[in-house]
C-alpha cells in the first residue's frame, strides 16, 4: 500500500497545480523511498532512466528551423492561404486534418503530423486565421480555444489512426504480451478490431468540430450585430453549446 | 554505425547554443537561471551516455530546482515585428513551406529506407533508432534548406530556437521526467498493488461489469500513469486474462484491441502525458497549461462508453 504513496503525490500535486517537474520528481522519490530502495539508489534509478528516455525531448530539434521560418513570416502565409478558400472554416480544416491524421497514421505515417512540426507553424494558424477573416479580429479566449481544439484534434488523429497500422509500437506490445500468457494473434487480427474505434473517434470528434463552428458563429457574428443582422442567432441563455 | 549518440550530440549542441543566447542576454533578469537550466540539460544529452547514473540523478535534480526554486520568468519577445513577418511571407509565399514540409518528408523517406541500407554487411542506421534518427536528420535538412533559401544571418536559427524553447519553457522536459517516475513506478511495483485493490473491492461476477472494469480501469490507470502501455500490462495481466477470457470466454484480440484504446480515452484527460497535452499548451502560448486536456475530455469520455459497448457487444461474440 505505501507504494501508492507516490501516486498521491502527483494527484494532489498537479490538484494544487505546483511545478509539474517538482512534483514528478518528490512522487519519484517517495515511490522509490516506500518501495523499499535507498536515496542514492533512487536517484541515481531516476538518472538511469532520465538518460535512457532522452530520445523523447529529440523533436525539440526542429526549433531552430521552425523558429526561423515564423521569422520568415510562415504563420501569416499559412493564414492567408487558408483564408482565401471560400468554404472553409474552422472546423472544416480540423476536420480535414483529423481525417488526414487518422489516415496517414493507419498506414503507419506517424511521424507527419506533431504539435511543434504542424500544429503551431501551419494547423493552429491556418485554424484561427480562418475565423479571424469571417470574423474579424478575435477575442484572446477564442483564439486559445481554437488553439487548443487544433492540438486535441492532432493527438485524436495519430491516437485512433495508429493501432489500425500492423507495426506500431502498441500492437507490437500487446502481441508480446499475449504470446507470454501462450495465446497467439496476428498483428491484422488486432488491427482490424482497432477499426471500429478509430471510425467512432472520427465520428465524435467531428460532430465535436462542427459545434465548435456553430459556437463561434453564434458567438462572434451576434456581436457585430448591426451590419449583418442576418448572420447567426442571439445566443441562448445557459444553453450547454460551449462545449467545455 | 550512426545511433542514438550522434543524435544527442546534435541535440546537445542545440540546447548548449540556447543556454549561451540566454546567458548574452544582458536584459533578461532571469538570464542566470535559464543559462543553467538549459546549460545542465546539455550536458545530460552531450555526457549523459558516460556519466554514472547517480551523478545524471544529481543533474536533474538540479534542472528541477532551477526551475522550482529559481524560476524561469518569461520567453523571449517575437524578433520580427508583425509587419516584417507580412511583408516576408508575401515576398516568400509558399516556398516557406518548402523547409517546413521537408521535416516530414525526410522523416518518412529515413523510416522507410534507413532499415534497408547496409555497408559492409553493417547498418548504416541503428535498425532500432531509425525514426529518431530519422526525425533528427531532417531537422538538419530542413535547417540548411531553409538558411541556404531565406539568406538569414547565421546565428538567427539558434536565437528562433531559443525563443521558442523558453516560451515552453520547463513543460519541455516533463515528458522525460514522467518516463523516468514510470520507471520508478514499474521498480517500486505500484501495478500489482493496483491489481490486488481492484480484484478485492470490485464484485467481477458478470461479463458487463468485467468489462466495465477492465475498459475504465485501463483508462483511469493510463490517467493515473500517463501511459496506455504501462497500464496494458497490469490491468490485462490483473482483469482482462483471467476474467474476460478465461471465466467469460471473450477473444483475447478483440479485448486487447479495445483495452489499449480505452486506455489511449484517459491519454487523452491527464496531464501526466505532458508530451500530448501540457507541451503543446506552452506551445501555442496558452495561460491554462491545462487547456488542452479540457478541450479533450468530452471526445476521451463520450469514446470511452463507445468502446465499453464496443467490447461487450464484440468479444464475446467473435
Amino acid at each position: 500500500m505505501l507504494t501508492l504513496l507516490g501516486v498521491l503525490v502527483v494527484i494532489i500535486g498537479f490538484a494544487l497545480r505546483l511545478n509539474a517537474l517538482l512534483v514528478v520528481t518528490c512522487a519519484g522519490i517517495v515511490t522509490g523511498l516506500a518501495g523499499g530502495l535507498s536515496l542514492h539508489d533512487v536517484i541515481a534509478a531516476f538518472g538511469k532512466a532520465f538518460t535512457l528516455n532522452r530520445y523523447v525531448a529529440i523533436v525539440w530539434m526542429v526549433l531552430p528551423v521552425i523558429g526561423l521560418l515564423e521569422r520568415s513570416g510562415l504563420k501569416e502565409r499559412a493564414r492567408d492561404m487558408i483564408s482565401r478558400i471560400e468554404a472553409a472554416t474552422t472546423g472544416r480544416v480540423l476536420m480535414a486534418y483529423l481525417a488526414i491524421r487518422q489516415i496517414t497514421a493507419a498506414l503507419g505515417l506517424t511521424s507527419l503530423g506533431g504539435h511543434p512540426q504542424m500544429v503551431r507553424p501551419l494547423i493552429a494558424p491556418m485554424a484561427e486565421g480562418i475565423a479571424e477573416s469571417r470574423f474579424g479580429d478575435l477575442p484572446m479566449p477564442t483564439r486559445y480555444l481554437i488553439r487548443a481544439h487544433a492540438a486535441a484534434t492532432d493527438n485524436i488523429g495519430v491516437f485512433f489512426g495508429e493501432d489500425i497500422f500492423i507495426a506500431i509500437g502498441s500492437i507490437l506490445l500487446i502481441r508480446g504480451f499475449l504470446a507470454q500468457s501462450g495465446i497467439n494473434v496476428e498483428p491484422t487480427t488486432l488491427a482490424k478490431w482497432s477499426v471500429p474505434t478509430a471510425v467512432s473517434a472520427f465520428v465524435i470528434h467531428s460532430t465535436r468540430l462542427a459545434m465548435l463552428d456553430r459556437k463561434l458563429k453564434r458567438e462572434l457574428s451576434a456581436p457585430a450585430g448591426p451590419s449583418s443582422p442576418t448572420h447567426g442567432l442571439a445566443p441562448l441563455p445557459g444553453e450547454p453549446g460551449s462545449a467545455q | 554505425m550512426i545511433g542514438l549518440e550522434a543524435v544527442y550530440l546534435l541535440m546537445g549542441v542545440m540546447l548548449a547554443g540556447i543556454a549561451i543566447v540566454n546567458l548574452l542576454d544582458r536584459p533578461d533578469a532571469k538570464r542566470y537561471n535559464k543559462t543553467m537550466f538549459w546549460g545542465i540539460y546539455a550536458i545530460t544529452f552531450l555526457l549523459g551516455t558516460h556519466l554514472p547514473d547517480f551523478v545524471n540523478g544529481c543533474l536533474v535534480i538540479g534542472m528541477v530546482l532551477v526551475s522550482s526554486i529559481g524560476g524561469l520568468g518569461r520567453g523571449a519577445a517575437e524578433s520580427a515585428t508583425r509587419e516584417e513577418r507580412a511583408a516576408s511571407a508575401k515576398r516568400w509565399g509558399n516556398k516557406l513551406f518548402v523547409p517546413a514540409l521537408i521535416i516530414p518528408a525526410v522523416t518518412l523517406l529515413g523510416t522507410s529506407t534507413f532499415k534497408d541500407i547496409r555497408i559492409h554487411g553493417v547498418a548504416l542506421v541503428d535498425p532500432a533508432q531509425v525514426t529518431v534518427i530519422s526525425l533528427g536528420l531532417a531537422t538538419v535538412v530542413a535547417l540548411a534548406v531553409g538558411m541556404a533559401m531565406l539568406r538569414a544571418p547565421a546565428a538567427a536559427p539558434i536565437q528562433e530556437a531559443r525563443r521558442l524553447m523558453d516560451s515552453v519553457g520547463w513543460a519541455a522536459v516533463l515528458p522525460q521526467m514522467l518516463a523516468a517516475l514510470g520507471a520508478l513506478f514499474a521498480l517500486a511495483g505500484v501495478g500489482q498493488v493496483v491489481s490486488t485493490l481492484v480484484n478485492r473491492w470490485i464484485p467481477l461476477d458478470t461479463a458487463i461489469v468485467v468489462v466495465i472494469t477492465y475498459a475504465v480501469g485501463m483508462a483511469l490507470f493510463t490517467i493515473v500513469m500517463g501511459n496506455a502501455f504501462a497500464a496494458f500490462p497490469v490491468m490485462t495481466a490483473g482483469i482482462g486474462l483471467p476474467l474476460i477470457v478465461t471465466r467469460f470466454g471473450g477473444d483475447p484480440a478483440i479485448m486487447a484491441s479495445i483495452g489499449m484504446l480505452s486506455g489511449y480515452c484517459g491519454t487523452l484527460m491527464t496531464p501526466m502525458a505532458a508530451n500530448f497535452n501540457i507541451v503543446p499548451a506552452a506551445l501555442l502560448e496558452l495561460p491554462d497549461e491545462n487547456a488542452v486536456i479540457k478541450v479533450q475530455i468530452p471526445t476521451g469520455l463520450i469514446l470511452l462508453v463507445v468502446n465499453i459497448l464496443l467490447m461487450y457487444f464484440l468479444v464475446f461474440r467473435y
